[in-house]
């Protein structure tokens, strides 16, 4: 058994950063996710394994120093808020372009602008439809524990070197200040340069005579070619859909209803579920672990099996529920219940929104 | 086994530090803990309030609406969390500083002199170990020795001299807590 701790989700990303061997975390402070920094400067990683930690001067800084750390195959990370993520768009959408792999991590607030600083899902559509510009998407793990903020990390880092991309962890401010016990995994060993450069070719480490000279960049102005860089792109985001989505079922078995709902509404719901069984509803919660890809094949399964209702439960006006919707195809109900602006719904209020919206409705 | 808790005051007066104890406790002793701390405007205007979860089993939701137990150390949080107390669970505060006291008939009401008592101990800053004291003689949820281990789990080492200091303040908050 690992190490048992109490912590907040924020510093169970960090630690978790630092034992899964991260090269370089590069971040700008904000509420609510400012432990993140502040613990990893307080640990001195660069002490316990090498590891740079740098404040950059923004988050446009630090999303381009991913994008220059990431390029040589070194293992890279940063996390911000959702303002701070608005922000590195541009880079995230050339680090698609350009195949380089990174961590980040959005402990999402309330918004739109500059918001509030309490928790909101109010991103998803953000983090799982791309975000910047181009054709692309982006793995999207979405924790629900802080358990899962330090295990995240290392399933992260596989997913960005397995298909060159940047991954998000999508949390939001509930997960990221509230302290739960964590099991820390063992510390893993940063690679050496001679390991990256045997395991990633790609990277832009320099020029050794007899090396080929290596490129990474998302232009390309012959639209002829990049249209090919296109098709290998889309190539790549439809195995990513064939092969890594992941989700919790949770009581499903004999469950009426289903809510969909994931990270801190998913911690919510459970309670909803728990009190609408005491009063003799059968339901259930899918909740999707990657936001994309989505775990459209479960919620059709639940569909066939023959479901009378979904609702889709997030801290949002309702983004999600548009991929649920997409899924069920109008074969049975579906809507969503939320509240927004940082404002966190009681596992009350969802139960009367499954009353009302699906099982009344 | 489940505790739901909630535990509000002033800032400064030692709220988190209290929950974060009482839930490395649990840890201590194979429970699961959760910890969910008020962090925004609220805590801005003076109040601090922390949800800890104390269960054998897995913890669904880390924020609630009703409590099993409210421990109120301040008026502003008497005024907010008296009427969260679930039907027969038990509501522990400080008199110091409350004008109106609680008027619930449905539920237990402990007082403890955390303040007080502190006072009288010769340093105001075990207040929240007192009260503490007074919460596990209600309700014995954790043991004391899983306490101190929680104890020197949460403080750094440098203060782990002032842990006999705490364990007395403790022990005190047991003996003085009153029904009312």
């Amino acid at each position: 058994m690992g190490e048992l701790r109490l912590m907040k989700g924020n510093e169970a990303l960090a630690e978790a950063a630092i034992r899964a061997g991260t090269d370089g975390y590069f971040g700008y402070p904000i509420t609510p996710q400012s432990e993140v920094i502040e613990y990893l400067m307080a640990e001195k990683p660069h002490e316990r394994t090498g590891m740079v930690v740098l404040q950059a001067e923004s988050e446009v800084a630090s999303i381009n120093m991913l994008y220059g750390g990431g390029g040589t195959g070194k293992k890279v990370m940063t996390s911000s808020s959702s303002p701070g993520i608005s922000l590195m768009q541009e880079g995230l959408s050339y680090m698609a372009g350009a195949e380089i792999p990174c961590i980040v991590a959005n402990i999402v607030r309330g918004g739109p602008g500059l918001g509030d600083i309490q928790p909101a899902q109010s991103d998803y559509f953000q983090s799982v439809k791309g975000g910047g510009h181009g054709d692309y998407r982006l793995p999207v793990l979405a924790p629900a524990s802080v358990q899962e903020m330090s295990d995240f990390v290392p399933v992260a880092y596989d997913l960005a070197f397995k298909y060159r991309t940047p991954v998000l962890i999508v949390s939001d401010g509930l997960i990221g200040q509230m302290m739960e016990k964590v099991e820390l995994f063992d510390q893993m060993p940063r690679l050496t340069d001679k390991e990256i450069n045997e395991k990633y070719p790609w990277g832009t480490n320099g020029k050794p005579a007899g090396q080929e000279r290596r490129v990474l960049t998302s232009l390309d102005l012959d639209p002829h070619k990049l249209e090919k860089h296109n098709f290998k792109l889309q190539d790549k985001y439809r195995t990513i859909e064939a092969n890594e989505v992941q989700y919790e079922l949770i009581d499903c078995d004999d469950a009426d209803y289903i809510i969909v709902a994931y990270g801190s509404s998913a911690r919510i719901s459970q309670k909803a579920i728990q009190l609408a069984r005491e009063e003799g509803i059968k339901v259930g919660i899918l909740r999707p672990i990657t936001l994309w890809p989505f775990p459209k094949k479960a919620i059709d399964e639940l569909v066939i099996k023959g479901v009378k209702g979904f609702l889709s439960v997030e801290m949002s006006a309702g983004q999600m529920v548009e991929d649920v919707k997409l899924t069920v195809r109008e074969r049975t109900k579906v809507e969503h219940f939320g509240r927004y602006g940082g404002v966190i719904h009681s596992p009350e209020e969802v139960l009367e929104a499954l009353k009302s919206k699906i099982i009344g409705g | 086994m489940t505790e739901e808790i909630i535990i509000a005051g002033f800032g400064g007066q030692g709220v988190l530090s209290m929950g974060k104890i009482l839930a490395y406790s649990g840890i201590m002793q194979d429970q699961e803990v959760s910890w969910f701390p008020a962090y925004g405007p609220e805590m801005r205007g003076g109040t601090a309030n922390v949800t800890v979860i104390v269960s054998d089993d897995r913890i669904s939701s880390p924020t609630l609406t009703a409590y099993d137990t409210a421990i109120i150390l301040n008026q502003q949080s008497m005024d907010k969390f008296e009427e969260t107390v679930k039907p027969g669970g038990v509501l522990i505060y400080d008199p110091n500083g409350i004008s109106k006291h609680p008027t619930r008939k449905d539920i237990s009401i402990y007082k403890i002199e955390g303040a007080k008592i502190a006072a009288e101990m010769g340093n105001t800053k075990i207040f929240n170990m007192v009260v503490l004291g007074g919460y596990l003689s209600v309700k014995p949820i954790v043991k004391l020795d899983n306490v101190i281990l929680g104890l020197k789990k949460s403080l750094h080492e440098r203060y782990h001299k002032l842990i006999p200091l705490n364990e007395d303040a403790i022990t005190m908050g047991m003996k003085n807590v009153v029904k009312i």
